[in-house]
């Protein structure tokens, strides 16, 4: 660098320049905060909600399907449409007005099932569009990510569909809450079932995605299936997103077990088994049985996507469209007037989770954040497609029923894939909140 | 033509530094004008400027970048977790630990050359991925992603701060830099403003000129005496710094670290932004990285809903199909648009957007009566 050039006018200009660049910022301080002021609440006759759904990779079609619920949520909530779930939620403070005499709106972003990807859409919705509240799932490590950011950012995020122990166990936050049943439920609601139809004297293989749903679902496995007497003879990680499973699947032919357990969710567990099926492991006689193949967490877009795959493997689920309930119903017929096919259980948790959080504002009062995390804590509600149900305070966990569901044998269309083998009641998924650990945060507002 | 270098030198850190300072206004009317944006414009445009001074000066072209990047991140949460919330320490432990495994890795890539080190670059960012994805987990968590937590020793702060209830955010001292706001941006303007002054001294710079020779004929450097090998290591080294600096920056401004910013296509992601923006230039990189980034967050967010908003001033029967055909290309499509841009650029303009301005600029000097000469510019593409 040749310093000779640098005079006295090139001073004065360059620090003229410099000083622009430092009072920029100053622009940006808003002014004074009021007391009962939270991030982003609502100034003009709108109120924001923000969308943050996979869009591509492994847990894409659920992320479709969400998205879906929730422009449904935000129809009915201003009182479009025939008002879905409004109408049989039992207590509702909903008018089918908006919120507060505010019209919802949204924005959207696609998480891309990467935490990366989904904390940026997710600050892009709150520091930019305003967003007060953030919705969505489908991975929970993705979950955990968004929960931890919005706890910082004094967000709400009423997370869509989120299995892993730890999104309300040890990872669980303040602002973070969550409709969806989790790994634990899975495990104690499909155990039994399993005993039943699968004898006491198994060898189960463990396939699991390799993340914290993942692991928490083998656990939960583990412990439901040891309970019965069930030896597990490996458990394998397998990374997100992978297209062949054909390397993991060899090594269960010659391992002398005679159950898969495919802890996979999405794409992955539809490739997944489809693949074993493919590699004969249905048909084969393992210590004298029958091989099985069980998927914990099962949906209706995923029986779909394996096609013939998927007839006579038990799995949970945490609602099904099939339900005889008028929660169901109401929910199940404006789904299918507006989208042409019936809800799966991402959408259902989405589009509960949207009418929560819209009902607990009505019943605070205000969108202020701590108050409205009040309203939401221990509230119990009814009428939403799961019997009585309660927000936990403690974790903030939904406590109701799920189902035990099977692949059919004979469908009769492409939407009838799974039947309801069991209702598990609320009772008998209760837990103890302290065994997962984690603690909730404090909840005072954050200014932004 | 070229009287002053130097003064000119001065001029270009005026204008970037203006211009990087003045983001907030300057991006407001294309709706980019947030903070996490505008952060992510300036850790890549690190990123990509150090990717640069590899790339553009000695033309080895590394496809293992996203390595360092994710070393940085790492040691940077582990930095918040162990010692200190302090942003300085998690810096510059991310720039020593991406500076560690450059070495280890130039020194065994840098062997090679030409394809056969892009290739060998790639395996050992490969290999660092799946270390960290699966066989490290208990230190990096995995896919779920390496977070704070409230157990987290923080052993400097407990000594001088009573820790208040919740999560702690990063600092610089009393300035919270995490957890949004304009002071994670500023830090990291500034940030880039330095890493952009050093990148210049280095192109400036006889190191920098000798790189550049490598470049243009490696062979003939060697006969006229010179050993290479230490300047490419230096230069290797160098950029993987940059790298760790924008990975800690990244852990500075939102603390977690999943393992996805260490896979190949991160590496892929700021070869296209050098390449882009106009490898071997000095403001091309970063202007790649923020074309880059710009597509990433704002296309991904439009919905078809949004461009019927658009054209709706249309009537019906030509909205919809243009709204359809348009749609394509924003939402999950986003990768789309990037790929016609990036075909267009590297079709039509080899030297990428600097390439561009430059021709723009010298259309508009050509004019006749204009008077002034046509000037040389400094940031012609190394070769």
């Amino acid at each position: 660098m040749k310093f000779e050039n640098v005079n006295r006018r090139f001073i004065l200009k360059s620090g003229a320049a410099l000083g622009v660049g430092l009072a920029a910022p100053m622009h940006f301080i808003r002014g004074a905060y009021a007391e009962d002021m939270s991030c982003n609440m609502p100034k003009g006759d709108t109120v924001t909600f923000g969308w943050n759904v996979p869009l591509t990779g492994a847990y894409a079609d659920e992320g479709a399907d969400e998205l879906k619920a929730f422009q449904l949520a935000v129809k009915h909530l201003n009182g479009e449409g025939d008002g879905g779930m409004i109408a049989t939620m039992k207590p509702t403070a909903l008018k089918g007005n908006g919120i507060l005499g505010k019209k919802v709106a949204y924005v959207q972003s696609d998480s891309q099932t990467k935490s990366d990807a989904a904390r940026d859409g997710a600050k892009r919705m709150v520091e930019r569009d305003g967003a007060i509240m953030i919705s969505g799932g489908s991975s929970s490590g993705v979950a955990v990510a968004v929960q931890g950011l919005c706890q910082e950012l004094g967000i709400i995020f009423m997370s869509g569909l989120t299995h892993s122990n730890d999104t309300t166990g040890k990872d669980k936050k303040r602002y973070g809450f969550r409709h969806f049943f989790n790994a634990y439920q899975s495990g104690v609601a499909l155990g039994p079932v399993l005993g039943q139809e699968y004898g006491k004297e198994r060898r189960a293989y463990h396939l699991t995605a390799d993340y914290t749903w993942g692991w928490t679902q083998e656990e939960s496995m583990k412990a439901a299936t040891e309970k019965l007497g069930w030896k597990t003879v490996a458990a394998v990680r397998t990374p997100l997103g992978a297209a062949d499973f054909s390397q993991y699947i060899t090594p269960v032919l010659n391992s002398g077990a005679d159950v898969l357990i495919l802890n996979h969710y999405g794409k992955d567990m539809v490739n997944s088994l489809t693949q074993s099926v493919q590699f004969g492991l249905r048909d084969k006689q393992v210590n004298g049985k029958k091989f099985e193949i069980v998927v914990p967490l099962f949906s209706e877009l995923m029986a779909q996507g394996a096609g013939d795959a998927v007839k006579g493997i038990y799995g949970t689920g945490n609602w099904d469209w099939k339900l005889d309930d008028d929660a169901t119903k109401a929910f199940t017929k404006s789904f299918g007037a507006e989208f042409g096919s019936p809800p799966s259980q991402a959408a259902h948790t989405c589009y509960v989770q949207a009418l929560l959080y819209a009902d607990a504002c009505e019943r605070a009062g205000t969108f202020y954040a701590p108050a409205v995390i009040k309203a939401l804590e221990g509230f119990e509600f009814d009428g939403m497609g799961n019997g009585k149900t309660l927000y936990r305070a403690e974790d903030h966990q939904c406590m109701k029923s799920c189902v035990v569901v099977k692949g059919k044998e004979n469908p009769k269309d492409k939407f009838d894939l799974m039947e309801v083998v069991k209702v598990v009641p609320r009772e008998e998924l209760d837990y103890d909140p302290a065994i997962f650990g984690g603690e909730l945060g404090p909840s005072d507002p954050k200014q932004c | 033509m070229f009287n002053n270098p130097a003064r000119n030198d001065w001029l270009l850190l005026a204008g970037f530094s203006a211009v990087v300072l003045c983001l907030p206004v300057l991006l407001e009317p294309i709706g980019a004008a947030y903070p996490a944006l505008m952060q992510k414009f300036c850790i890549f445009g690190i990123f990509a400027i150090g990717f640069n001074i590899l790339f553009g000066l000695t033309g080895y072209l590394s496809f293992g970048h996203a390595a360092f990047l994710g070393v940085g991140s790492y040691a940077a949460v582990w930095s918040f977790k162990l010692f200190t919330m302090n942003a300085i320490p998690a810096i510059v432990m991310a720039v020593f630990f991406a500076a560690l495994f450059a070495v280890v890795i130039g020194y065994v890539s840098l062997k090679r050359s030409g394809i056969y080190f892009s290739i060998l670059t790639l395996a050992f960012a490969q290999m660092c991925y799946n270390l960290v994805y699966s066989v490290l987990t208990p230190l990096t968590n995995g896919e779920t992603g390496l977070q704070l937590s409230l157990q987290d020793p923080r052993v400097i702060d407990a000594m001088f701060i009573e820790p208040a209830a919740g999560l702690p955010r990063v600092n610089l001292f009393a300035l919270n830099i995490s957890g949004g706001g304009y002071a994670g941006f500023y830090l990291c303007a500034v940030m880039l403003i330095i890493c952009f002054f050093i990148a210049m001294c280095i192109f400036r710079s006889p190191f920098g000129m000798m790189l550049r020779a490598i470049k243009s004929n490696q062979t003939r450097m060697r006969y006229t005496g010179f050993n290479t090998r230490p300047y490419l290591l230096a230069a290797f080294v160098i950029s993987g710094m940059y790298a760790g600096l924008a990975g800690g920056l990244m852990a500075v401004t939102d603390p977690l670290v999943g393992a996805e910013r260490m896979q190949w296509t991160a590496s892929g992601e700021v070869v296209l932004m050098t390449i882009l923006g106009g490898a071997g230039t000095l403001v091309g990189p970063v202007l790649g990285a923020a074309v880059i980034k710009y597509c990433e967050n704002i296309f991904s967010s439009f919905s078809p809903g949004t461009l019927h908003g658009a054209f709706g001033f249309l009537p019906d029967a030509i909205e919809d199909p243009i709204v359809s055909f348009l749609s394509l290309f924003v939402g999950d499509g986003w990768n789309l648009t990037l790929g016609v841009v990036f075909m267009l650029i590297v079709i039509f303009l080899p030297g990428g957007i600097m390439e561009g301005l430059r021709r723009i600029r010298m259309m508009f000097n050509r004019r006749p009566g204009n008077g002034r000469k046509i000037p040389a510019t400094q940031t012609q593409p190394a070769e």
